[in-house]
């Protein structure tokens, strides 16, 4: 029996203009399409892959607004067995220590075993959150896994790096994070679909998990956001047709810019 | 004045370019004390203004994942009273350096792409959403812990003392959960370093999979060589040298795309260079959006008439 808790984050679409509010310099979450994080469905699929080798159960966790729901229902469309969705007014505007608070008081009201994240968030992409939540819980973090092994308590990832590939390995409860390396996430089938409306999701809400209001939102935060400025569009370049002589043309433009 | 803990990567004795950057910035800040794990302490440290180096050299360093590097780090910012902390934005810098800020209660930036100070103020600059915004920050509580990204700054000389004083920290047990239990050194490519290259030469899926172009005209100008997701995916070329939001923020001097299309996750680890340049046989491609010059044409006849080009130049 291995239970697996999937932290999963709805973030704005990344192909549409995303922006920030002016008024506080946070993202602006409301005037674009969100969607489960891509980082995080192939979380979701390794846990899947986990389960459906042994027995267990996938349990999905989000911390975000209504609209997060969108996130945890693709999730449970994917396979995932039932959601936990953490909203409330005041968690808006959180950094990536906030958040980790919330993930972390409502892992101790969970039963799991692992607990799985993706790589980072498609958003603010700070790739803090595992880490921030396996500090606050005392676990240890097995993290940016490229192949996921688990073999009864333990977990052995192969990472990536760029001087080394490596082989970590931790047991007992552990926070796992995974990135794009380890395949593709499925899509969630007609079935899956029909079924996930059956699931079941709990909202809980600050006064469920004992957090108090000051501890999080964007008054809480430990850093804060100065100025943001659109960068400023390129000047549009010289577009050649290559008609036998492109490389050369090429090569004289780099050489008009002195490198070569 | 105040102690700076710039934590430094040494890699076959030298300090890389990245680490001799942070005690640049240190110095902007204050006075910077280096933390090196291991046996080595290169010259380089103080010929770049490092007044201490604490030295950390025990085997458990090397045999699990942060959680040792993050309790012995916490422990020389908290016993320096240290006005700062200034990691690699690596992903081990910023595994290490979300536990010590969250240890010391500090406020964290990752990913700074430069850091400037005005008395005891320090604001960072990022750049997010693929590069299509630049962010000013601050740290409001604590201490800064800040991740900073390679090239933010030219690394200076300056003497420091360099004095060495070895630290050795009793690791709780709690912090050897991830366990490291074998590494694979790969082979180098003879190539710079991607994300410090001044010039960038890369291939997508419109290579065929035949990387050879590329790497000939990337040897030519003496560039790293980058690679689209599409083709690491499909096996083409290693992960280390992927280019975009899931692989390496690269910001060269120059950024030569070949057979690319120009995805936004593609651009988010691009879009910050100087000079960009495209080869791809679709006008139409995206990327011809950003570039300073670019070439529609075939990449299999545009590049190896540009090699040609480029030695014949050189002579
Ligand atoms: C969460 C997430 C993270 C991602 N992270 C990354 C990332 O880090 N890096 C990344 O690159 N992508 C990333 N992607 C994938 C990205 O969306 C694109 O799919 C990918 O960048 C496409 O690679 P490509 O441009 O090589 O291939 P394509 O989009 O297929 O483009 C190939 C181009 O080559 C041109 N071409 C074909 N033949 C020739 C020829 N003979 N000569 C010249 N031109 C030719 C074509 O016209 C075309 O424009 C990510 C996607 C997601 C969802
Ligand atoms: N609001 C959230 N709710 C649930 N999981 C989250 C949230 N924010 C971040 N995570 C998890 O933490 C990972 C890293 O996020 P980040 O540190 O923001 O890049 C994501 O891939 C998710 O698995």
């Amino acid at each position: 029996m291995t239970n697996i808790v999937v932290a999963v984050k709805y973030v704005p679409d990344a192909t549409a203009d995303r922006t920030f509010d002016s008024s506080d310099n946070t993202v602006d979450r409301e005037n674009v399409d969100g969607l489960l994080s891509e980082l995080d469905e192939y979380a979701v699929e390794q846990a899947l892959k986990v389960v459906e080798e042994g027995d267990g159960e996938v349990t999905v966790l989000t911390v975000g607004p209504d609209d997060a729901a969108d996130a945890v229902r693709k999730a449970l469309q994917m396979g995932a067995d039932k959601g936990v969705h953490v909203n409330d007014d005041a968690i808006a505007g959180s950094d990536a220590f906030a958040t980790s608070l919330v993930l972390a008081k409502a892992l101790e009201k969970l039963e799991y075993d692992f607990v799985f994240f993706g790589m980072a968030s498609t958003d603010g992409g700070m790739g803090v959150v595992p880490t921030l939540v396996a500090e606050r819980l005392g676990l240890p973090a097995v993290t940016l896994g490229g192949e996921i092994t688990v073999d009864g308590d333990s977990v052995t990832i192969k990472r990536d790096g760029d001087v080394a590939t490596q082989e970590v390995q931790g047991s007992g409860k552990l926070v796992v994070s995974v990135t794009d390396q380890t395949g593709e996430a499925r899509y969630p089938s007609f079935k899956g679909i029909m079924a996930a409306k059956k699931k079941p999701v709990e909202e809980w809400d600050l006064s469920d998990l004992g957090v108090d209001a000051s501890e999080v939102g964007l008054d809480a935060a430990w850093t804060k956001v100065v100025s943001t400025e659109p960068r400023p569009p390129r000047t549009a370049g010289e577009i050649i047709t290559d008609e036998g002589d492109g490389g050369t043309k090429l090569v004289e433009f780099l050489a008009s810019k002195k490198f070569v | 004045m105040s102690e700076v803990i710039v934590l430094v990567d040494v890699v076959d004795g030298n300090a890389t370019k990245p680490s001799l950057e942070l005690l640049t910035i240190a110095r902007k800040i204050g006075e910077p004390s280096a933390v090196v794990f291991g046996a080595d302490v290169p010259a380089s440290l103080a010929e770049h203004g490092a007044e201490k180096i604490y030295q950390l050299d025990d085997a458990v360093y090397g045999e699990y994942l942060v959680g040792p590097k993050a309790e012995a780090l916490t422990k020389i910012v908290t016993d320096a009273s240290a006005a700062a902390v200034l990691v690699p934005s690596t992903t081990e810098g910023k595994e290490i350096a979300a536990r010590v800020a969250l240890k010391t209660e500090s406020g964290l930036i990752t990913d700074a792409v430069d850091v400037s100070v005005d008395g005891d103020t320090v604001t960072t600059t990022q750049s997010v959403f693929a590069g299509n915004f630049t962010v000013d920050a601050q740290v409001t509580k604590g201490i800064p812990v800040i991740a900073v990204k390679p090239n933010s700054v030219a690394p200076e000389a300056a003497s420091g003392a360099g004095t060495v004083e070895a630290v050795s920290v009793d690791v709780s047990d709690a912090a050897k959960g991830a366990k490291i239990v074998s590494t694979k050194e790969k082979a180098a490519s003879g190539r710079p370093e991607l994300t410090e290259a001044a010039i960038v030469v890369s291939g997508g899926r419109g290579t065929g999979g035949d990387f050879s172009e590329v790497e000939a005209f990337a040897d030519t100008l003496g560039a790293a060589v980058g690679a689209s997701r599409a083709a690491v995916d499909s096996g083409w070329y290693p992960h280390s040298f992927q280019v975009g939001q899931t692989g390496k923020t690269v910001s060269p001097q120059l950024y030569v795309a070949n057979g690319i299309s120009g995805a936004i996750q593609h651009r988010a680890g691009m879009q910050t260079s100087k000079t960009i340049v495209a080869v791809n046989k679709d006008e139409e491609a995206p990327i011809f959006e950003l570039v300073d010059f670019g070439v529609v044409g075939d990449l299999k006849t545009v590049l190896p008439q540009a090699t040609e080009a480029a030695k014949a130049r050189k002579g």
